[in-house]
């Protein structure tokens, strides 16, 4: 259970998130949509702790990440606390982030055994399960640099899941990829959806938001304009906002 | 032809030159394993988030840099013994060298640190690395890559900078060559000195292109 409340936050002056409260209970999958410069990046960033708040507090399974203080500013959680909560996060970005001087093996197992200790052959039989689980077992013992872009999202998805995080969050996952290679990276995201895993994912893909996701959020001007049940979002009671966003999509 | 055509003599030169070789090896090797390590302490230091560390530590980078080597090592050989006694000529020629290596070490560093890509950080700290973990496993080795071409150039300088010892007359190659030209008064043993040099750096060149190879593992 993710709880955020009043997040703001912005850049050189620019207000990226006015004030946004989003609640992710478990095992539900929440997609976030809207346009480019809208926030939703920058919102999913702020609970992965990859950008500080300007305001807001946000909980996970009620341990408070940052909260906030005395003087109405945020204060986050002291740094080793924090680290452990934001454990409980995983994070799959839009261009993989995949370390390309270790292997595929070495790339999941690497975190297991630095961060969670576990043994060497713990990790390389979790990583070798989760790398059949996303098709690319036989991959092993290549580098990332060899492989397609949507088998680096792919093992980015792996390396995530290794470390058992309660929550998943995907940044525009397919963004880089072409339509097939897509279809492969979202047939994953599918199936964790499918094993009732929360999972919080800002993507472009219209059809595939209202197919997978429990909820939807749209996004504009560092606000949340509507959210709700797919088929209330989406569908045809939608607002003229998210109509004239999926217009601009030719989605639909 | 003095030498070429005597050889004798040639041999006895050899021998000298050898031998002067010697002690330019041995500033060569011991330079690099100071001034490598250091040149990694001083790219952090420059890159510090504090103030008081990072501004004395481009102060350093700019007075390394931007004075000559020989004054360095004139500094060295005779300023630094009032302060702390004598210092004997190899072991200043080390100080010198280990100390100005390390600051063009450094900026090559920290400009392969620097290119290293945002997200590599941003992945190792959501797969919860520490600070110190994610340097030494994520950045530092990808760094190694990418400085590669330009530390062998510096290494390749540095096979030459070793003549510059002479000028505290450090008994190593260029000496001993300009010993046997001032002995004989012929330029042949300069010549030769310049073949060994030669011969060296084409030793250093072949290692640096192995590793290179051996480094292209990877893309990136």
């Amino acid at each position: 259970m993710l709880e955020a409340r009043n997040i703001a936050k912005s850049f050189g002056g620019e207000t990226v998130l006015k004030d946004v409260s989003l609640n992710v209970p478990n095992g539900q999958v929440v997609a976030i949509i809207g346009r480019s410069g809208s926030g939703k990046s920058t919102l999913l960033r702020c609970l992965n702790h990859l950008e500080t708040v300007d305001a807001g507090e946000i909980r996970i399974d009620g341990q408070p990440m940052v909260t906030t203080g005395k003087l109405g500013t945020p204060v986050y959680a002291p740094k080793e606390e924090l680290r452990t909560l934001c454990l409980k996060m995983g994070f799959v970005f839009q261009n993989y982030n995949l370390f390309p001087h270790m292997t595929v093996l070495k790339n999941l197992c690497q975190a297991q055994v630095k961060v969670l200790k576990r043994t060497r052959e713990e990790a390389e039989k979790r990583s070798r399960e989760l790398l059949a689980k996303v098709g690319l077992a036989d991959k092993a013992d290549q580098y990332p640099c060899q492989l397609s872009g949507g088998q680096q999202q792919r093992v980015a998805i792996a390396r995530a899941l290794a470390l058992d995080p309660e929550i998943l969050c995907f940044d525009e996952p397919t963004s880089a990829l072409d339509p097939q290679l897509t279809q492969e990276v979202l047939g994953v995201i599918r199936e964790l959806a499918q094993e009732k895993r929360t999972m919080i994912v800002v993507t472009h893909e219209m059809r595939f938001a209202r197919e997978v996701a429990d909820y939807v959020v749209f996004m504009q001007d560092g606000l949340i304009k509507a959210e709700g049940s797919p088929d209330a979002v989406m569908g045809d009671q939608r607002t003229a906002e998210l109509s004239a966003f999926m217009g601009l999509l030719g989605d639909e | 032809m003095q030498y070429l055509n005597h050889p004798d003599l040639l041999i006895k030169l050899l021998a000298q030159l050898a031998q002067g070789m010697g002690t330019s090896l041995y500033i060569f090797f011991f330079t690099l394993l100071f001034s490598l390590p250091l040149g990694l302490a001083v790219a952090l230091g420059r890159m510090s988030r504090h103030k008081w560390l990072s501004a004395p530590v481009a102060f350093y980078i700019l007075i390394m840099r931007g004075t000559p080597l020989m004054l360095q090592l004139f500094t060295v050989y005779f300023f630094l013994p009032r302060l702390v006694g004598p210092i004997p000529r190899l072991e200043s020629t080390l100080i010198a060298f280990s100390l100005n290596y390390a600051a063009y070490f450094a900026e090559i560093y920290r400009g392969g640190i620097m290119s290293i890509d945002r997200g590599q950080y941003e992945a190792s700290q959501v797969l919860g690395f520490t600070r110190a973990q994610t340097f030494t496993q994520i950045i530092l080795p990808q760094t190694m890559k990418r400085v590669l071409l330009p530390v062998s150039n510096e290494v390749i300088t540095l096979v030459k900078d070793t003549s510059l010892a002479t000028a505290i007359a450090v008994g190593e190659l260029f000496l001993s060559a300009k010993n046997a030209t001032s002995a004989s008064g012929s330029v042949e043993p300069l010549f030769i000195a310049g073949l060994f040099y030669l011969a060296m750096n084409t030793v250093v060149t072949i290692f640096f292109n192995w590793l290179t190879h051996r480094m292209e593992y990877y893309r990136g």
